[in-house]
């Protein structure tokens, strides 16, 4: 239409065509938008998402008695989203369920369906560079999970103010966003990862479970695993010292942040509760005479320093494993 | 005839782990011109192809594809040219429209031509019903021929097509070569197929070259491969009752080196072409009746089978 109306009053459109963009990136991202957006198992897990953030956000809402007697009304709207109801998990919970599950379903059949469907090799044949195909997979699948992830955090927390009648604090509002990254970043985390297990398999059914192997392990058997290990070295027995006690605790805490799973939770707990005060044990003489009261936010961050710079370096060195091993693999099946 | 070369390929080695998958290979390509790689599978033809193609880098030895090295400027060279993959594919739950649109996207052609050209090229290669389908739906035959519509798309120099006719069956092949045929003479783009099904690209390549474990054993035309292979001419010729054939009279023709007989056929050693109808009315004239007479060693069927059992080695004859 634009074109046509420059035609008539004699605009040159070719300029326009002049220009020679190398590469096509920006193509692969967009269609990969509208794959992801488009496909079934993307819209059922968002939906399990939302709904159930949604009800467990407005379960934790009925819940707000206790929680305000607990521990006073300070940075009520983002404790709530920490904060369990009666019969349900908090929101963060289910997120950290959940968000894991819908980056692998994004990304465990990201080069590997295009293999078997015959189509790699003729997007490789167009005028692209190979990194734009992963890249724009990537980035595609980035963009999906920052949208869901800040249009889910604010809806909730518009259902807060609104049925809680409490306006958010500035403060409030920036940990909220911090959480909503922390929480992009960590299922950013698997979608590198199963996008990795798309190029290393050639069958999309192998890295579909070993990923799913990969997820129940570190969010399951990790910690149990961790405690058993801290349990076999230091025996926390009646008899043990406080010294065994402590590397006990250290120890198991120590292997169960190998697991992304465990520096999210922590991370996320920290942020959206500003009375956490540290994230290891804490000795009752170091507790005795602390005025109670909420850590400020540069605080609470220094606190989930390491483990944000943990999930980001773990998501990055993931995907620069899967750019190289994309970049060499030979194209012929 | 215009020989302006197009694609020089030389000495080119391409090796996966102890494997030779390409052996030495100089080979050029005439500009408009149809050439036919044949081989069986696994001679090495893909490979050929995908470094042409900058998708896979060669061992050693040099390509040039219009003046660029594909290792380097794979960009650009594949600005230029298409390929259609041997094993193609679309993504099924768009539609053969929308998979042309993706492509292109790519080819970065300007938006307000994108349309024209799809529609052009739909009804060329006869998939105007089909276009709004989605391609999950499409035969085989049909997926082809979008193949060949993304591969025009871009309206490309040189057009590289890997087994294009496999799976499909006689008439889908028939169109399918129809189109492919046209491109190379009416449009003047130059096309190299690969294919192990002989007689279908005999029929449309100006030239062939036979490729066999990672070597070309023979290029030229059809009727220059003929000439060089020259060593089996026969004549083989069927007919009844067996008892009446003048062995003597035929053996005693000039050029004709022996006469055997394999099961109810009978072979002539030596005779080509031109003694055929001789023998042929000899035998006519003792009242024999002729089913079969052919003349061995003329067309790429035998041709290619000379090579393979000079190459194979331990073939039976």
């Amino acid at each position: 239409m634009i074109s046509k109306l420059k035609n008539i009053f004699g605009i040159n459109t070719s300029e326009s065509t002049s220009k020679e963009i190398l590469g096509g990136i920006d193509v692969v991202f967009f269609k990969e938008l509208a794959d992801q957006l488009s496909s079934i198992r993307y819209i059922i897990l968002f939906a399990l998402i939302t709904l159930t953030g949604v009800v467990s956000f407005y379960s934790a809402i009925s819940n707000i008695g206790t929680l305000t007697e607990d521990s006073g009304t300070n940075f009520i709207l983002i404790r709530l989203f920490t904060t369990s109801g009666t019969s349900l998990p908090s929101f963060t919970w289910f997120l950290s369920l959940l968000g894991p599950l819908l980056g692998l379903s994004m990304g465990f059949d990201a080069i590997n369906a295009e293999q078997s469907n015959g189509t790699l090799t003729r997007l490789l044949a167009q005028p692209i560079y190979r990194d734009d195909v992963i890249n724009g997979k990537f980035f595609a699948r980035l963009f999906i999970l920052t949208l869901m992830t800040f249009a889910l955090g604010g809806f909730v927390a518009g259902m807060g103010i609104v049925l809680t009648g409490v306006a958010p604090e500035g403060e409030e509002v920036v940990r909220l966003i911090i959480y909503l990254l922390l929480s992009v970043v960590y299922m950013a985390f698997w979608v590198a990862l199963s996008m990795l297990f798309s190029v290393i398999f050639r069958q999309t059914a192998t890295s579909a479970l070993s990923t799913i192997a990969l997820w129940l392990f570190f969010t399951i058997f990790l910690p149990i695993f961790a405690g058993m290990v801290a349990d076999t070295l230091f025996p926390v027995t009646d008899k043990a010292d406080v010294l065994t006690q402590l590397y006990n605790i250290k120890l198991s805490q120590g292997i169960s942040r190998l697991s992304p799973s465990t520096l999210y939770s922590e991370a996320a707990v920290t942020i959206l509760s500003p009375n956490v005060r540290t994230l290891g044990p804490v000795l009752l003489e170091q507790a005795y005479g602390a005025v109670p009261g909420s850590l400020p936010l540069g605080q609470s961050l220094l606190l989930i320093w390491p483990h944000l710079t943990g999930l980001i370096a773990g998501t990055m060195i993931i995907f620069g494993i899967t750019y190289t091993l994309f970049m060499r693999q030979e194209i012929r099946a | 005839m215009d020989t302006q070369t197009i694609i020089e390929i030389q000495n080119l080695v391409k090796q996966y782990g102890s494997i030779t998958a390409v052996d030495n290979l100089n080979l050029s390509i005439y500009k408009g011109e149809i050439f036919g790689l044949l081989g069986p599978n696994g001679a090495g033809k893909t490979t050929t192809i995908l470094m042409l193609m900058g998708l896979c880098e060669p061992t050693s030895g040099s390509i040039s594809v219009a003046g660029l090295n594909p290792a380097r400027e794979p960009i650009l060279v594949k600005k230029i040219v298409g390929y259609m993959p041997d094993s193609i594919g679309f993504y099924g739950d768009m539609t053969g429209r929308e998979n042309l649109y993706y492509t292109a996207n790519l080819n970065r052609i300007p938006k307000e031509e994108q349309g024209k050209r799809i529609d052009f090229l739909i009804s060329k290669v006869g998939l105007k019903e089909a276009a709004d389908r989605k391609v999950r739906e499409y035969s085989r035959g049909m997926r082809q021929r979008l193949g060949v519509a993304d591969v025009l798309l871009k309206d490309p120099e040189v057009v590289f097509l890997d087994e294009p006719t496999l799976g499909l069956d006689p008439e889908g092949t028939a169109e399918l070569l129809e189109i492919i045929k046209e491109l190379g003479k009416k449009e003047g783009k130059t096309v190299l197929i690969s294919s192990h099904l002989l007689h279908q690209v005999q029929a449309i390549c100006d030239r062939v070259g036979i490729f066999v474990k990672g070597k070309l054993v023979a290029s030229g035309t059809i009727s220059e491969l003929a000439q060089k292979i020259g060593g089996e001419r026969a004549v083989e010729i069927k007919a009844t009752p067996l008892e009446d054939f003048p062995y003597d009279a035929i053996s005693a023709m000039p050029g004709v080196d022996s006469v055997s007989v394999q099961d109810d056929m009978i072979i002539i050693d030596g005779a080509g072409e031109e003694l055929a109808p001789k023998i042929v009315k000899a035998l006519v004239e003792r009242g024999m009746n002729i089913y079969h007479v052919k003349v061995r060693g003329s067309d790429l069927d035998d041709i290619y089978r000379r090579y393979f059992q000079e190459e194979g080695a331990k073939n039976d004859k």
